[in-house]
């Protein structure tokens, strides 16, 4: 049967397709015209300087703002592909917090500051219906060991976590139900040096490891090299650039590009 | 006597449509906290306001009313409210669970097995069971709408990591109906089951909060646990030492300024009933004297 070597997880199929995406308020164009498709597994950088659109472009993207124009379309783990408009908001947040993960740049926002680590993995755990505490349990201790959290520190409150330590307890909490697309924004935005270079480390090891596609919103061409295959460059809400990272980043063509690589642009 | 102050029970007929409307509405959905517009009662919210206004909005003159507060018919608040009815509604009043046909309370089910026709009417201080880990009422409204239950099971969790075992023992939470999470007020786990398939009707008013909801007869009523951590009731491992029951929840009484403590029943209609009955417990070798009802 010819139908049958269509395969529901086809690598050759875009994960999710943004078409004409854009978002105003009022008179003011905070992102317009996006078009891109994302492939499974592909990690995507959006980039430039604050103000240009890439956090309201996130959010469009994963669906937690609606377009003023254009639609965003993600292929569904059954492998039909979806506008995301036309989800019930039933099936938006239980896509959320089980196909996708958002990793936020403050951990307040991903985290609850006042439960354990523990519990903050196995949330999403019990969200879909996991109802032994055990195994919640031993599957929140492997997560933590994954992103190099000790384990004796389990049943302490992220309250008491380093900054780094917050941001790779965020990661776990959004990794566990093995989601096939990771949204961040400035991931590693207001950490030490040192820090962030721990966390991209593990980002880029994590990613690698489970085939994650991921749609990373940084100013720091820094995390872009390391994690992105591609970069999307934007400028006053459009994107301006877009290509393979190593070449848009050694060879850019646009002049504003050119700026941004040379930290002539405050990031 | 002089001509009434009051209307029949306190609240108006307009006031008591409306809290009928947000009662048949509790009970059509069961577990689904109704929103009503609560009135100002002449007592404190500490008090039950809530559970008032329910009460005054069923009550008809031929009901039997009983009131009890921790199990006991006794207590200030409940003698107040048993009085307040019996002034402004007329109806008579009884200690007597079997006689009741509409009881208030606040901590308890009867330990009697309640029978149709009957309604409990609790008195609820915080209807929302997400509350602890989610303050934003828009979110837990939207939690209930979705079925989205995985926060309650954080709180479970969390108990089971802290002490080992569910720590929780009050306002235990439960699913009703299969489909909604609910808050039993503060009673103790120990009176869950009692909840479920219960052939009496079950009201829950939330005066502050104002917030009605139900359990109709014969509702399934699930208290949520792990399958590797169970639900289980508890009390105090001794039996009543009034009446030597060894299945009704007690309370613990200090007797005197040396420690010495005792386990009594917190439902004192059953313990007085069993002793009635000729049921004697380690304190009370002495025939069992009536205690005179207020
Ligand atoms: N909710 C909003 N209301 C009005 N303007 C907004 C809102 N969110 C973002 N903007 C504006 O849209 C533009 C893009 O913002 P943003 O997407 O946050 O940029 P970036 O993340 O690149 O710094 C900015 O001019 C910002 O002030
Ligand atoms: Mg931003």
């Amino acid at each position: 049967m010819a139908d049958s070597k269509i395969a529901v997880q086809d690598n050759d199929q875009p994960l999710l397709l943004a078409d004409g995406l854009g978002k105003s308020y009022g008179r003011l164009s905070a992102c317009r015209d996006v078009s891109f498709a994302l492939y499974p597994g592909e990690v995507l950088a959006i980039v430039g300087e604050s103000g240009s659109g890439k956090s309201t472009l996130l959010q469009l993207l994963s669906a937690q703002l609606s377009p003023s124009a254009g639609k965003v379309s993600y292929r569904m783990r059954d492998g039909v592909m979806r506008d995301l408009a036309a989800l019930g908001e039933a099936e938006r947040r239980f896509l959320l917090r089980t196909d996708w993960g958002y990793v936020h740049q403050d951990p307040v926002l991903g985290l609850r500051m006042a439960v354990s680590a523990g519990a903050n993995v196995g949330e999403r755990l019990m969200a879909v219906g996991w109802n032994h505490y055990g195994r919640i349990r031993d599957t929140a201790t492997s997560w933590l060991e994954r992103v190099e959290i000790d384990v004796g520190r389990i049943d302490d409150a992220p309250r008491t976590y380093s900054g780094g330590m917050r941001q790779r307890l965020q990661i776990a909490r959004n990794l566990v139900t093995e989601p096939r697309l990771v949204f961040m924004d400035e991931p590693t935005g207001g950490l030490d040096v040192s820090v962030q270079a721990r966390l991209l480390d593990l980002m880029r090891n994590l990613v690698s490891e489970l085939g994650l596609a991921a749609i990373v919103v940084t100013h720091d061409l820094a995390v872009a090299r390391l994690l992105s295959h591609r970069v999307m460059v934007m400028k006053g809400g459009r994107v301006i650039e877009t290509g393979l990272t190593d070449q848009v980043l050694d060879d850019p063509r646009e002049p504003y590009t050119q700026l941004l690589v040379s930290s002539i642009l405050p990031a | 006597m002089n001509a009434p102050v009051y209307n029949f029970a306190y609240l108006d007929e307009q006031t008591k449509r409306m809290i009928r409307r947000a009662i048949l509405k509790a009970i059509a959905i069961p577990g689904y906290q109704v929103p009503f517009a609560s009135r100002e009662m002449p007592m404190p919210y500490g008090w039950g306001t809530g559970g008032v206004q329910v009460t005054a909005a069923i009550l008809g003159p031929a009901d039997v009313l009983k009131v009890i507060d921790q199990g006991s018919d006794d207590t200030t608040n409940a003698i107040s409210i048993r009085k307040f009815f019996a002034r402004t509604a007329g109806v008579a009043t009884t200690t007597a669970t079997a006689d009741a046909t509409v009881i208030q309370t606040r901590h308890r089910i009867p330990e009697a097995p309640l029978h149709g026709g009957q309604v409990l009417v609790y008195q609820v201080p915080i209807p929302e069971p997400l509350r602890f880990l989610e303050p934003r009422e828009t979110e837990t409204r939207r939690m209930h709408a979705l079925g989205e239950y995985g926060l309650m099971h954080v709180k479970l969790y969390e108990d089971i990591a802290r002490f080992g075992h569910i720590a929780t023992s009050y306002a235990y939470p439960v699913k009703v109906n299969a489909r909604y999470v609910m808050d039993p007020s503060p009673t103790p786990k120990f009176d869950n089951p009692k909840m479920d398939n219960c052939p009496a009707l079950q009201l829950f008013g939330a005066g502050r909060e104002k917030r009605i909801y139900a359990i109709p007869p014969y509702t399934s009523v699930v208290s949520l646990d792990f399958e590797d951590h169970p639900f289980t009731r508890y009390r105090f491992d001794a039996p009543c030492a009034l009446c030597g029951a060894d299945d009704s929840y007690l309370d613990e009484i200090v007797t005197d300024d040396q420690g010495s403590r005792m386990f009594v029943c917190s439902d004192t209609d059953y313990c007085e009933n069993r002793q009635a009955q000729g049921h004697r417990g380690s304190e009370s070798a002495a025939p069992h004297k009536e205690r005179p009802h207020g």
